[in-house]
């Protein structure tokens, strides 16, 4: 495989070809004609048709080339080099020293990885779903998946920012438009709230830009690396640089405080927008934290104070996320809240900072992906059928769709973290990693693991399992085929990651290995010198 | 003859030469207003000297680019030859040139025959290229009254509605105040350093003490004031959203942009070019100012349902955005200056496209409701919108050059000597401000069920289309690829006398 790769020159092609094609892919969309009008003439109503279906199969096949071209990382990438792979570099903006540059590290691989494979099943989760303006639709969400594409692989401050707002433009039409009852409210929240936390990061990274700056001829420098090495700001500064940071990526993961646009965007979004948020953006927030706040800042994130306070609203937001899961009556909501549970592990093991709690740390930003955003899936499917997401609505339903009573349950397994399953294995590294540094935190936490398994087993039990009492119940389908082959890859990965998570972890190693080195020397540096 | 590299001003031939681009448009616009007084007022004759006005402002470009591009300069006098000017000169063109356009379509379809509308349009450009070049307060004034008078009667171009008429006097009373500011702040400037001339000026500001004069200080705050009032600053912006309103709306796109353009293109060359010395006592308060217009006129935008008001505080709000690239009193921050009130000036005349495209006959006024399902009516439209308002929030790609406006802004705000990062934060969080009313619009268009009387809408006339594709594809092409403005930009440093430059503000940059 590998000397295939090498033979077409995949690395020095890929990642500008994983931005370039959803976009191209959106240009095709908005080019095929609408039908308009019914009833021309026989055979011309047909191709009318036709043309109605043109923007989903275009949608999904832009996606699957896009996966597949993605899926050569997995091959391509050699988790034994410690430097960006499959780089990419041209000046963009030479006047204020703003370069193209792309790349990627362990971590940033399973992400593309995560999000061109969910994208392909958040278009199949789509079919039937979206009716109206199909075309604008599927433009946006090919849009979409080359801005959060971007955020992984760019190495450049201003290249991120501009990708981490553009993200934000077709979630807040996809939410605004195609959403539920209060999608407009929900929309208008979800992006003033992102949008307050990154303006202040984007005056973060002027400053950054200009403080490393070249010394002869004044043009800024928005480059990774260069601002790693090169930046030194006053503790004082530092701390306020790394406060615009965490507020930026704390209201995208969310944290504690700043959630409370998620439960609102996700029970509104349509089903795909649901899977989409949960199982991609919230990660943006998390892999901001290991790709900039922190590595940027180490010794404002590792300070004492800050550290206790980050550590503290992680461990609030997994005890409030599930315990707030567990009185919701509408199960979209439920599993809205559990996403904040589930991304306080993901901080808990951030910053308790060591390579087990970080490797655990990003193994549940995958398995969350893939979980959630099979639940938020399954809701959605359920919802096609009976239009209410009301956990009292449903009662007996294994009786009536086996199929979709099987996949739920092992779905929400997962969620739970039962052995064997995905969920498994991030939380029980994070929660050993962290226990080594941050005993108390840890124990506190493992509590919230039996609330997932309380609000998940009662919320499954009143859907599948109570008496068929209810008629409107009595037909419901169970899953097509469609339905089907959107879910057999999700509950393969579930399996896969539960049984043999070791090809992820060895390629996330080097760099959550290299992370902790990083922040753990400068923090202790800047100790030293305090 | 030789090719004239630096022109002496003294001499009469050459300081008219000097002023070739401006006297082109002026006496252009004398034999245009002879033309269009000559016959009766008409449809067809309003829409002929429309054309003929946008080819003479196109010629005026052209020459403003010759300029431009053979790098004349020119011995110290009353006006300056730099690069300043003449990108300056240069949005100031592009916005008489839609100006005119937009006014063609917008008279046709409310009836109005004034043929001299266009005209007017051109008198007032040539006074404000006249005060893109001004380098002495006398003519600054000069220009100012031209410029200002032209747009009087423009404010009032609709005879037939009575907020047109309210609009225009309170325009009129209120610019003749805020003249006689100005008119007075020079007198007050004139008696503390006995010039006008801003290069005089300069030299005895800085010498020790001179600032501690009363004189000058109220001489500076009268320019302020006046200046605040010609841009429409809080708290000198009351006239804004009514005269805006009334006024007819490629007239009001017109005031909004262009006008303000010329007046910061002066603004900014006095502060720098006349008052570095004086650098801590305008300072402050231009920093007050800067915040105040920023907060007040973005949260009233938020209440805003008439599209026309709720532009009339986004450009109070961006009067704010611009004056933070005035306030660090930097070369960056003229750069800055130029870059955003370029792209403002896309934004600005693309959204008065659409409100003119949304007009109906007999009405001179669009509420926000009217747009309601916009893009199941008109998609074309609706996208165009769409780009322009993201574009006015400063967001990239989708808003395309219009994030990069804001960024070189940020950026020569903290590329100050002493960052002025309280300004920074202050802009990006009124932007998370404007973002309400920007995304209401927005919101209006994509969100709701189109209103039943949206298919009556008559088709948006010609020009008017060509208007918003150029802006949008321009701040969209921008977006991506903004180097070409940004070198020209840089180019329109204004060549401020290096004596006084050093000392205060550090060496320019040397990179090209």
């Amino acid at each position: 495989m590998r000397e295939f790769l090498e033979s077409i020159g995949y690395v020095r092609w890929v990642l500008p070809a994983l931005l370039a094609l959803p976009v191209i892919g959106a240009g095709l969309i908005w080019m095929t004609p609408t039908p308009r009008r019914r009833g021309l003439a026989p055979g011309i109503d047909e191709i009318a048709g036709g043309l109605a279906n043109g923007p989903r199969w275009i949608a999904l096949m832009v996606l699957l080339a896009e996966f597949v071209v993605s899926a050569g990382l997995w091959w391509a990438f050699d988790p034994a080099v410690a430097q960006w792979q499959a780089a990419f570099d041209v000046s963009w903006i030479p006047y204020w020293g703003v370069r193209f540059t792309l790349g990627i590290d362990g971590i940033a691989l399973m992400m593309i990885l995560l999000t061109t494979s969910i994208m392909v099943l958040a278009v199949l989760g789509s079919w039937t779903g979206i009716r109206r303006r199909t075309h604008g639709y599927y433009a946006l969400m090919l849009v979409l998946t080359s801005g959060m594409l971007g955020v992984f692989m760019a190495l450049d401050l201003f290249l991120f920012y501009v990708m981490w707002e553009v993200m934000l433009v077709p979630m807040y039409f996809i939410i605004g438009i195609w959403g539920g009852e209060r999608r407009i409210y929900a929309s208008v929240k979800f992006f003033i709230y992102t949008m307050i936390g990154s303006l202040l990061m984007l005056v973060a990274i002027i400053y950054l830009g200009l403080a490393s700056a070249d010394p002869q001829t004044g043009i800024p420098n928005f480059s990774y690396d260069r601002i790693l090495e090169t930046v030194q700001v006053s503790p004082t500064a530092g701390l306020w640089l790394f406060g615009a940071f965490f507020l930026a990526f704390a209201v995208k993961v969310p944290m504690f405080p700043f959630h409370t646009w998620l439960p609102d965007a996700h029970v509104e979004a349509p089903t795909a927008g649901s899977v989409v948020l949960a199982s991609i953006m919230l990660k943006l927030g998390t892999f901001g934290f290991i790709r900039l706040a922190v590595p940027l800042f180490p010794e404002a994130a590792m300070h004492d104070d800050v550290r206790a306070v980050i550590l503290g609203l992680a461990v609030i937001g997994i005890l409030y996320g599930a315990l707030v899961s567990l009185v919701q009556p509408d199960f979209k909501k439920l599993v809205a809240y559990s996403s904040v549970s589930h991304l306080g592990f993901v901080m808990l093991g951030i910053f308790a900072l060591t390579v087990q709690s970080v490797q655990g740390a990003l193994l549940i930003m995958i398995n969350h992906g893939i979980s959630t955003g099979a639940l938020f899936f399954l809701i959605g499917m359920i919802y096609e059928r009976r239009h209410t997401r009301m956990i009292d609505a449903y009662g007996g339903i294994a009786r009536v769709a086996p199929l979709f009573a099987t996949l739920l349950t092992i779905v929400s397994l997962s969620s739970i973290g039962v052995p064997g399953t995905n969920g498994f294995v991030g939380e029980f590294l994070v929660l050993l990693g962290s226990f080594r540094t941050h005993p108390i935190l840890a124990v506190v936490s493992a509590t919230a693991v039996i609330f997932a398994a309380a609000y998940l087993l009662w919320a499954i039990q009143r859907i599948l399992f109570n008496a068929l009492d209810k008629p409107e119940n009595r037909h419901i389908p169970d899953l097509n085929g469609r339905e089907l082959a959107l879910m057999v890859p999700l509950i393969a990965g579930i399996i896969w990651l539960g049984v043999h998570p070791q090809p992820v972890l060895d390629r996330m190693e080097g760099a959550a290995t290299r992370f902790v080195q990083h922040v753990e020397t400068r923090a202790s540096r800047a100790m030293a010198e305090r | 003859m030789q090719p004239l590299t630096a022109f002496d001003l003294s001499v009469p031939l050459q300081l008219t030469f000097a002023l070739g681009p401006d006297l082109l448009l002026m006496i252009g616009a004398m034999i245009l207003l002879l033309w269009a007084a000559w016959r009766p007022e008409s449809a067809a004759h309003q829409r002929s000297v429309a054309s003929a006005s946008i080819v003479l402002a196109i010629m005026t470009g052209a020459s403003v680019w010759f300029y431009l591009m053979r790098g004349f300069s020119a011995s110290p006098g009353p006006i300056a030859v730099d690069n300043f000017r003449w990108m300056a000169d240069l949005v100031i063109l592009v916005g008489t040139i839609f100006a005119i356009a937009l006014a063609r379509d917008d008279n046709d379809r409310q009836g109005i025959g004034v043929a001299e509308t266009h005209v007017l349009i051109l008198l007032a450009s040539s006074g404000m290229m006249l005060l893109a070049a001004a380098r002495d307060l006398m003519i600054v004034f000069l220009a100012i009254e031209l410029m200002s008078i032209a747009v009087y009667a423009l404010a009032g171009l609709n005879r037939r509605s009575s907020r047109g008429a309210e609009g225009a006097l309170k325009y009129f009373l209120l610019g003749a105040f805020s003249s006689a500011f100005l008119l007075y702040g020079i007198a007050l400037v004139y008696g503390a350093t006995g010039s006008t001339s801003l290069t005089v000026i300069a030299e005895r500001v800085i010498v020790p003490g001179a600032t501690e004069s009363p004189l000058l200080l109220a001489g500076l705050a009268f320019l302020i004031v006046g200046f605040g009032f010609k841009v429409a600053t809080v708290p000198f912006h009351m006239w804004a959203p009514d005269v805006y309103d009334g006024a007819p709306s490629s007239i009001t796109a017109y005031m909004a942009a262009t006008v303000k353009a010329a007046a910061f293109a002066a603004f900014l060359r006095i502060w720098l070019e006349a008052f570095p010395g004086a650098y801590t006592a305008w300072h402050t308060a231009l920093a007050a100012i800067a915040i105040v217009t920023m907060v007040v006129g973005n949260a009233i935008g938020l209440a805003q349902r008439n599209l026309k008001r709720l532009l009339a505080y986004s450009s109070i709000g961006h009067a704010g955005y611009l004056l933070v690239a005035v306030v660090p009193g930097t070369l960056q921050g003229a750069s800055a200056m130029l870059f955003y009130l370029f792209v403002y000036t896309l934004a600005t005349f693309g959204a008065f496209a659409v409100i003119i495209a949304m007009t109906r006959p007999g009405r001179d006024t669009v509420m926000v409701d009217e747009l309601s399902g916009l893009w199941a009516v008109r998609p074309w439209l609706a996208a165009g919108m769409a780009v322009i308002m993201l574009a006015l929030l400063g967001f990239p790609i989708f808003g395309g050059a219009g994030f990069f406006a804001k960024w070189y802004v940020l950026q020569a705000a903290l590329q100050a000597r002493v960052p002025e990062t309280a300004l920074a934060v202050a802009l990006v969080l009124t932007t998370v401000v404007s973002a309400g009313y920007y995304l209401f619009v927005i919101m209006v268009m994509f969100m709701r069920a189109p209103s039943p009387d949206a298919e009556g809408l008559p088709r948006t006339p010609a020009l008017t289309r060509l208007v918003l594709a150029v802006t949008v594809v321009g701040i969209l092409v921008l977006g991506v690829y903004p180097n070409w403005v940004q070198r020209v930009a840089d180019a329109g440093l204004p060549r401020v006398e290096r004596a006084s430059m050093l000392g205060l503000f550090g060496a320019p940059r040397q990179a090209r």
